[in-house]
């Protein structure tokens, strides 16, 4: 088979990049999906919230995913379900495997819109057994609000990601009793909106600088040990506290879906976990791009949307101009912040770039200061926060010639 | 009545009831826990051990170097993953190497072939990540990897399809002499009658034989601690790599697994009880140890930690053969390391000898094969489109990051020995032994149970007994 597009995962990212494809003149679209239904993790995240930031109203998960389905259908963008996209070549070649056989599908440009997963419990080595009754958020989620099932009654979350936070309301709305989320970094990684929605008005106790050290319990859980940690994140003597639990679930990070991104030989950036993309997403393997949390983790659908767009303009323009001589300009991460994407900006481009980073660390009366030669802008930001995403716009023509596009994270001057 | 009950569905109970099978004998396998391979079995290191490590004379060398030599057809046979990866014991500087060269003259004498001493140059040629201070190796190509569940359920699962019958949550806790044999009774008061019983009881075995009036050893308990990295890390080691070992074990290792992750540990310690949990200061053993292997261990890759439980006899070697306190008893106790190993030549051994005692001619009808696990996943893309279009639901991926279909999941529902809980069909099919640790598809596979087998919700468990995974009810 042979497309001009093929865009991996039928997320919010791969729909909308689907449709900002087409609207840019690329009609031979494909979208693939491996679950039965296109939406992604939207599908289980029946809360609400989703698209106060685009759309000036809040929708539920569904409600938002299904606004981009119908774009899709309105256009008709074919989106094949059941699919597993299993192998990717730097050439463009899609292998995918469904209820019809294997087979492969090559195409003019790829969009990578694959998503991420929850890092699991396994990762973190922690001390004790191993019973039923430990969950990712994500997973406990799936069985509340798909399968209409509640996993335990008495619950701990360790971490304090979105994820968790909103699970933390949910169960409790549920019956369950939430005793506690412990957060080992000195702030919750969780957008501040979800602490105080999903912790504070139900008087549910986030312990931060407090972490799980040991699992007890035989056949299902029957509670945990969690302990403070100093600064290195060791836990310190004599802070044990034993809480009793049936359930415990674990919030501790989104890690980039990159299987296929590493298998095509696109290389990744280590801070990000995504791969290095430039200013109209397109990754360093020619003609493939990405998207969507497969490239950072984002806090807000609004933003995958609009990420996802950029993606797909890109593509589409690649699809119909082949490739532009581009004249890249490193973006860098300077002073109290952790990545930049893209990580690098095209000098050539004749439109905004607009440029998403994060912070290392809470701060107040904040100055964002982005240099490129002699361009040099501050935006003054009452707060940030690791949680949540910031961004800048690049203006047009200012790169060029220099040798950086850098953003720092200052202390306002009072 | 059965000629023969096996205590004990681990990997020795798994190997005597397929080779009992040879013989025209009716066999019963009596399990207490919930599904096979509850016990070591499930949590060891996977290596196919040379034989160089056992004292010279003892049943572990005999049984370690004949079950190594037997491995690999067994394994053909059952459709297991094996793959002969050979494995190097490094050694710092000459006091070390001393030990080394005691090593390999100790492998001689039991039999073991192609062991070789390289230096620091020729190691480098088969493992590029070694530590820098390593100064030397015995090398010994015989040396093997193999999944151990694999091999434990597939063995099982042969002699089932060759008529032995199993009893899960048939925990012995009574045994009786009759006029041709013994009666043992579970719990709940279920009975068996047999004319020889096996005692392949792991952990339990002192217990078990002591409900026979046997109570010549004891069976201790030491701990081995693990980390398990992603399969991402493929090709960071290729040989299994040890220290020299000590009077406590082999040491901590670090090894490619057969299913293509890379294991690092165990620890060794001693314990009161059958206790799997890990400990944190664990973690920081295995690897004060395993850098002095090697360098730069990828431990972010970290996909989870386990340990397993060694059961060593009071007698510090295999207890294997008749008792010689209850006629019609035998042993197959203290199996410790290198018991997976051992397995295939234990089983062999065993079964001769009760073949012997009941004078049992060899079944024609034994069929050596099972279809693997792994059959579908072996074949090149057109067969596997061929099937596809036969069965559909080996299109459809359910377990996204070790690629299980649900085909195969369907197939350890249904094949001997039935998978019926979570971690029974992640045994059988890898589902949820990724890097993802099932977060994706252990809802899949619960409902897939439930489908099977008609369960509530409720009632699906993740390993038998009261491990329930959903206890806060429906919504
Ligand atoms: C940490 C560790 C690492 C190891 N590494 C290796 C290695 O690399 N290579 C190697 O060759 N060997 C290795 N071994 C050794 C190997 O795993 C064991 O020798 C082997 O698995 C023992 O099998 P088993 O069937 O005797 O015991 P188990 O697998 O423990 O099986 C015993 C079974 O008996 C059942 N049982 C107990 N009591 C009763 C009762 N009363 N009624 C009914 N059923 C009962 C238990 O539930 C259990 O399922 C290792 C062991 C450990 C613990």
């Amino acid at each position: 088979m042979e497309r001009d597009l093929v865009i991996i995962g039928g997320g919010p990212a791969g729909l909308a990049a689907a449709v900002a494809a087409y609207d840019a003149g690329v009609h031979d679209v494909l979208v693939i999906e491996r679950e039965a239904k296109p939406g992604g993790v939207l599908k289980q995240c029946i809360h609400n919230g989703f698209g106060l930031t685009r759309f000036k109203e809040s929708m539920t998960g569904p409600e938002y995913a299904a606004r981009f389905v119908k774009e899709t259908q309105a256009r008709g963008i074919e989106i094949m379900t059941n699919t597993f996209v299993v192998d990717l070549t730097a050439d463009k070649t899609v292998t995918c495997r469904n209820e019809s056989g294997i087979f492969t599908v090559r195409a003019k440009a790829v969009i990578l819109a694959m998503g991420c997963r929850e890092r699991s419990k396994g990762a973190l080595n922690i001390a004790g057994t191993r019973p039923a009754g430990l969950f990712s958020a994500g997973t406990a989620q799936k069985f509340v609000n798909v399968y209409g099932l509640l996993p335990g009654k008495r619950v701990v979350i360790l971490g304090s990601g979105d994820i968790g936070l909103i699970m933390a309301r949910r169960l409790t709305l549920e019956g369950a009793k939430v005793e506690c989320v412990c957060e080992i970094m000195p702030h919750s990684s969780g957008l501040r909106r979800n602490i105080a929605q999903c912790l504070d008005d139900f008087g549910i106790p986030l312990y931060l600088e407090h972490t799980v050290t040991e699992i007890h319990g035989k056949e299902r859980v029957e509670g945990v040990t969690i302990m403070r940690v100093d600064e290195q994140k060791q836990p310190v003597e004599g802070t044990e506290r034993y809480v009793p639990c049936d359930t415990v679930l674990f919030s501790v990070g989104l890690i980039p879906e990159n299987e296929l991104t590493k298998r095509a030989g696109i290389a990744l950036d280590p801070r990000t976990k995504g791969a290095f993309v430039d200013g109209s997403r397109e990754t360093q393997a020619e003609g493939i791009f990405a998207c969507g949390n497969v490239l950072h983790v984002h806090d807000l659908v609004d933003f995958v949307s609009e990420e996802a767009e950029i993606a797909g303009i890109g593509a589409a323009e690649y699809i119909r101009g082949g490739q532009r001589a581009k004249e890249y300009v490193p973006a860098a991460a300077g002073e109290n912040v952790t990545y930049v994407l893209p990580q690098r900006v095209d000098a050539s481009a004749q439109r905004v770039q607009k440029i998403y980073f994060r912070v290392r660390s809470v701060m107040r009366n904040a100055v964002i200061k982005v240099q490129a030669g002699a361009y040099e802008k501050r935006i003054r930001k009452p707060a940030v926060a690791p949680g949540e995403m910031e961004h800048i716009l690049l203006p047009a023509g200012v790169c060029g010639g220099v040798k950086e596009v850098r953003i720092d994270v200052l202390a306002a001057e009072e | 009545m059965f000629d023969a009950i096996i205590i004990g569905g681990g990997v020795i109970g798994a190997m005597c009831a397929r080779e009992l099978t040879a013989y025209r004998l009716k066999v019963a396998v009596a399990e207490a826990a919930d599904d096979v391979c509850a016990g070591a079995s499930k949590a060891n290191s996977g290596i196919v051990h040379a034989g160089f490590d056992a004292p010279c004379g003892s049943k572990k060398a005999k049984f370690n170097v004949e079950g190594n030599r037997r491995m690999e057809q067994v394994c053909k046979e059952l459709g297991v993953r094996y793959e002969n990866n050979g494995s190097l014991v490094v050694a710092h500087g000459a006091e070390e190497e001393q030990k080394l060269r005691e090593l390999y003259e100790r492998g001689l004498e039991n039999g073991v072939t192609g062991l070789q001493i390289l230096d620091k140059t020729a190691l480098a040629r088969l493992e590029e990540n070694l530590a820098e201070d390593v100064t030397s190796g015995l090398y010994a190509p015989t040396g093997g990897i193999v999944c151990p569940f694999q091999l434990t359920i597939a063995a099982i699962g042969n002699a089932m399809d060759n008529g032995a019958q199993l009893f899960p949550s048939f925990a012995v806790c009574a045994a009786k002499r009759t006029e041709s044999g013994w009666q043992i009774a579970a719990k709940d008061g279920r009975v068996l009658e047999g004319k020889v019983v096996l005692n392949c009881a792991g952990y339990g075995s002192a217990q078990v034989a002591r409900l026979f009036g046997d109570a010549s050893f004891e069976i201790r308990a030491r701990k081995g601690e693990y980390m398990l990295l992603d399969k991402s890390c493929k090709g960071f080691v290729r040989h299994t790599v040890f220290g020299l070992p000590t009077a406590a074990g082999k040491g901590v290792l670090v090894s490619p697994t057969a299913d293509g992750n890379i294991l690092v540990g165990p620890t060794s310690v001693e314990e009161d009880t059958y206790d799997t949990s890990v400990r944190r200061e664990g973690f920081d053993q295995i690897r004060e140890k395993a850098d002095a292997m090697l360098k730069n261990i990828p431990y972010r890759e970290v996909i989870t930690s386990f340990a397993g439980v060694r059961a060593y006899s009071s007698r510090h070697d295999f207890i294997i053969g008749e008792s010689e306190y209850a006629e019609g008893l035998f042993h197959a106790a203290g199996i410790e390391s290198p018991g997976l190993t051992a397995s295939p030549a234990i089983g062999r051994y065993l079964a001769e000898a009760v073949a012997d005692r009941l004078h049992a001619k060899k079944n024609a009808e034994f069929h050596p094969e099972r279809k693997s696990a792994e059959w579908f996943r072996q074949l090149s893309r057109e067969a596997q489109n061929e099937i596809i279009r036969k069965e559909s639901a080996y299109g459809r991926i359910v377990c996204r990051c070790e690629e299980v279909t649900l085909g195969e999941i369907l197939q350890a529902l249904r094949q001997n020995p039935r998978a019926h809980t979570i971690d029974g069909v992640k045994l059988r099919t890898r589902a949820g032994m990724g890097r993802c640790q099932g977060g994706f598809c252990q809802p899949s596979v619960f409902n897939l149970l439930m489908k099977e087998y008609g369960y509530r919700a409720e009632e699906v468990t993740k390993n038998g007994g009261k491990s329930f995974v959903i206890t806060g009810g429906e919504i």
